[in-house]
């Protein structure tokens, strides 16, 4: 019985090549996280980095991230939002809108380098803005803006039609309906979208070593001035997250502790990762529950 | 088949004051080319209900939701629907206003996700109206004209998800009213609903009916004939008969309508 | 036949003589009088709708600005390297003698080109069979809880930052590959090796995707026949989602030729035409990444690194073309 034969072959070989595939996750995903994690102590997470010597922490960096992180949240949501919504309620089934999603298509598989390039170019330079969290801010909303859009339009499309023809019906306009029904109920869908985008949008560097700088100033976390030059709020100045440390120590390779920095800075990347990924299908799940009132109170 | 085609429709007419709205030659075309709905002239008398029944694609729903405009996004209707007075059908009719006017009940029940309370002032709230002590009084009156007051009254902040299908759709029943509607468009409104939550569906729709004019698309010919007076039988995008409900139950005239009514209650 | 229509007249007179029954007086709204002048004005609802279609379609506007001045920026930079300054374009397309600072005549990107194709290509390579086996795996072998498993660890894999696989690269891969082969351990083999990890679960969900389009029916029917499993696989599952699976492959190529750090720190960076896999190398990315910021804006060495990046727009917008094209023949 040739046929049986090969049969057996065909499932082995598919066997095999799967087993290597999950030691392979389970050894980049072990050595990232247990190569770090030991070296994650509060004293690293809250000191701040060193240029030369060993034993600096990411404290800045962190910040750094996170504010990065919630600017690109701020000006990317409205874009997106505003996006979506006409993607998924106005657009007519046309060569425009043809265009506008090959448009958004191509944005969203442009190489993260050539944005922050792209970024450079126009914000740092043009505009005279330098390495600055804005600078990468922006870059990081044009790398996140298409995804954001894609996950929220596939939230509202997610609403059941029944719900639109209740508002139209009523009298409303359509975008009372929009704004008033059909948003609320794709809220948690939208929440989903937003959170996974922004687990991308913390582990990102290409798109800013050219925009927010590789290099921190000094940064006074007491001083709550947005305008001034040493506040940790102001946005003019040049800021290095999590992710850009990682390449810059590697690649400069000064300080004597780079393997141990790096390890446990991967591992806090990939840790918040995996926390964005998980929360935010928890979390989504939750807000559903609780928006369709599953249960009686 | 029969060539219904060439068979003679028995359509009833009344005069234009003694109707709530009707139409002339209303035709439906979705995606440009595909007729759905063939110069449908019907009249709807005030201050009653008329069932359209016939097969499913028979072009009945579609007719319906041609007379608030809901098909203005996926097709093109044609000829005249009269209201007033005034052709609605037209480009520059408000048609917000019109669906104020002209109520919606849909086959599934579609409340918000919002308290109950919340599902009626909704789209009052939206109309301007801001006044709490109206906005309570619509709530309990448009609850008690559809019937859900007594069953909802002590928990109106409550999810109206959390309502059984019967109780939602006459919900959205009470949502239509608050807006004091003068024509209420029911788009199969039981097909959802279990034998008890009908019945009193049903009830609820014979007590509008002195306020209201009703105009219902059912699959179900008992409650036609339980709480209809007059009936309309669609076929293939044609109205082909239109009469008091008595009538297109105990004596239809076209071949095609019989045939439809006793494989119906048989 | 008559007996039954005159049952039918019973039940409908029955019902009909039902309604008659007096209800219960009602006291409930009354319809409001219709004021037939307002069915013709623009009302809120009309300045809400034109208010909130202009408003998003602003947005979607700006996206579209956006992508055309990226297009825009980074074409009259790449461009004049050839416009400006001259440069041969034949020249830098095919000629490996890279160093701009030196004039005109030495901008020749053939080195990096041939290196970021060559990645790209072995990278897709190696984990094609890898992720067809596991895309298999999850849709045809098992149930669909070790499925959704397998495929949560995968879409994590796809979120992990391209610098920890760079940095994992570097300290894994670099060791390794210097251990067997000599030499400095950085080059082709080892940035292929750490794209064929990126890529792999790209590949593999969208390869998912395609498997799980192919109606359960063709599989039942093939079974039926007497096929066994992988005969079911392979010509009818396999057949039927073959440019689901191309378009799959192409997205993972598309990722692994715009991918620029966690190459740039595992390839070497030597602007040298690759003479094997081992040997230090450089690809259009790294050298963007890596020299960047050491030329000045407007000079020959800079314009011809924007050159570069217009390449890799222009091969970003080819692999879109590509998976438009695949998905028009279907």
């Amino acid at each position: 019985m040739n046929s049986k034969r090969n049969n057996q072959i065909a499932t082995g070989v598919i066997y095999f090549l799967v087993a290597i595939v999950i030691l392979l996750l389970i050894g980049i995903i072990g050595n990232i996280i247990f190569s770090g994690i030991s070296h994650l102590s509060w004293q690293f997470l809250t000191s701040s980095s060193s240029s030369f010597e060993a034993g600096g922490g990411i404290r800045d960096q962190l910040f750094n991230s996170l504010y990065l992180l919630l600017l690109t949240l701020i000006i990317s949501l409205p874009i997106a939002l505003g996006a979506a919504i006409y993607l998924a309620e106005y657009a007519a089934n046309n060569w425009l809108t043809q265009l506008i999603r090959t448009t958004i298509e191509i944005l969203s598989s442009l190489p993260s380098i050539v944005v922050g390039l792209f970024g450079y170019l126009v914000f740092v330079v043009q505009f005279g803005l330098g390495f600055s969290i804005i600078s990468g801010a922006l870059a990081l909303t044009f790398f996140n803006l298409p995804i954001l859009t894609s996950n929220i339009e596939e939230a509202i499309k997610g609403v059941p039609q029944t719900q639109r023809e209740a508002g139209w019906a009523l009298g409303l306009s359509n975008w009372k309906t929009i704004r008033g029904i059909v948003i609320p109920a794709a809220l948690p869908g939208i929440i989903t979208g937003v959170i996974l985008s922004a687990g991308r949008v913390f582990g990102e560097a290409a798109a800013l070593i050219y925009t927010a700088g590789q290099s921190g100033s000094t940064v006074d976390y007491s001083n709550w001035n947005m305008f001034s030059p040493t506040s940790f709020l102001n946005v003019m100045r040049p800021a290095e997250t999590l992710a850009v440390h990682i390449w810059k120590v590697n690649t400069e390779g000064i300080i004597p502790d780079v393997n141990v920095v790096s390890a446990a800075t991967s591992a806090l990347l990939v840790i918040v990762v995996i926390i964005f990924n998980f929360g935010a299908r928890a979390l989504g799940n939750y807000l559903y529950k609780r928006l369709t009132g599953a249960k009686i109170k | 088949m029969e060539n219904w085609q060439n068979q003679p429709n028995y359509i009833k007419t009344f005069d234009e004051d003694e109707c709530a709205i009707y139409t002339q030659d209303l035709s439906v075309f979705y995606g440009g080319t595909i007729q759905k709905l063939f110069d449908v002239s019907l009249g709807f008398k005030k201050n009653t209900i008329t069932a359209l029944i016939g097969a499913s694609g028979s072009g009945k729903s579609t007719f319906l939701r041609s007379l608030n405009r809901m098909n203005d996004q996926v097709a093109r209707v044609d000829g005249s629907i009269i209201f007033h007075d005034l052709d609605v059908n037209q480009k520059k009719i408000n048609v917000y206003e019109l669906r104020k006017t002209i109520g919606m009940v849909f086959q599934k029940p579609n409340p918000f996700p919002k308290s109950i309370k919340d599902n009626i002032i909704y789209a009052l709230k939206a109309n301007g109206q801001h006044d709490k002590a109206t906005l309570e009084q619509l709530v309990e009156e448009s609850l008690r004209a559809a019937a859900l007051w007594d069953e909802v009254k002590d928990k109106l902040d409550q999810s109206a998800l959390a309502l059984s299908g019967g109780q939602q759709q006459r919900l959205c029943i009470a949502r239509a009213i608050a807006l004091k509607p003068e024509i209420l468009l029911l788009d199969e409104p039981a097909s959802a609903l279990d034998p008890v939550s009908t019945a009193k569906l049903e009830d609820t729709l014979k007590q509008l009916r002195e306020k209201y004019t009703m105009v219902m698309v059912t699959h179900n010919m008992q409650q036609a004939s339980r709480i209809s007076e007059y009936t309309a039988f669609f076929h293939l995008g044609h109205a082909l008969e239109y009469d008091t409900t008595s009538n297109i139950f105990t004596n239809p005239q076209g071949s095609i309508t019989e045939k439809y009514i006793q494989g119906s209650f048989g | 036949m008559v007996k039954k229509e005159q049952d039918l007249q019973k039940v409908v007179e029955k019902a009909i003589s039902a309604q008659k029954v007096p209800h219960v007086k009602f006291k409930g709204i009354d319809p409001r009088n219709i004021d037939v002048a307002r069915l013709t004005k623009p009302s809120k609802e009309t300045r809400q709708e034109r208010w909130g279609k202009g408003l998003t379609f602003l947005a979607i506007i700006l996206i579209v600005i956006l992508i055309i001045a990226i297009i825009g920026f980074v074409g009259s930079h790449g461009l004049a390297t050839f416009f400006n300054d001259k440069v041969n374009i034949f020249k830098f397309l095919f000629s490996s003698d890279w160093n701009p600072s030196a004039g005109k005549d030495h901008v020749g990107a053939a080195a990096m080109i041939v290196t970021s194709f060559a990645v790209t290509l072995l990278a897709a390579l190696i984990a094609t069979p890898f992720s067809v086996a596991v895309a298999l795996f999850m849709t045809e072998y098992v149930s669909h809880r070790r499925a959704n498993l397998l495929q949560s660890v995968i879409e994590l894999l796809v979120g992990i930052p391209s610098v920890v696989y760079g940095f994992l690269g570097l300290t894994v891969v670099v060791p390794l590959i210097r251990t067997i082969f000599g030499g400095t351990g950085f080059g082709i083999l080892t940035a292929t090796l750490v794209l064929f990890v990126m890529v792999l679960p790209t590949i593999t969900s969208l390869t998912v995707d395609a498997f799980k389009a192919v109606p359960k029916e063709l599989r039942k029917s093939s079974a039926a026949l007497g096929a066994t499993k992988w005969q079911t696989i392979y010509h009818v599952v396999l057949r039927a989602a073959r440019s689901r699976i191309m378009t799959a492959i192409i997205f993972g190529m598309a990722r692994a030729f715009g991918e620029a750090l966690a190459v740039q720190m595992a390839i070497g960076n030597a602007v040298l035409m690759p003479f094997n896999l081992v040997s230090p190398a450089a690809t259009l990315t790294s050298q963007l990444t890596s020299q960047m910021g050491n030329t000045v804006m407007g000079t020959l060495p800079n314009n011809a690194l924007w050159s570069l990046a217009l390449l890799l727009l222009v091969m970003s917008l080819f692999f879109n073309f590509l998976v438009h094209l695949i998905g028009k023949k279907g």
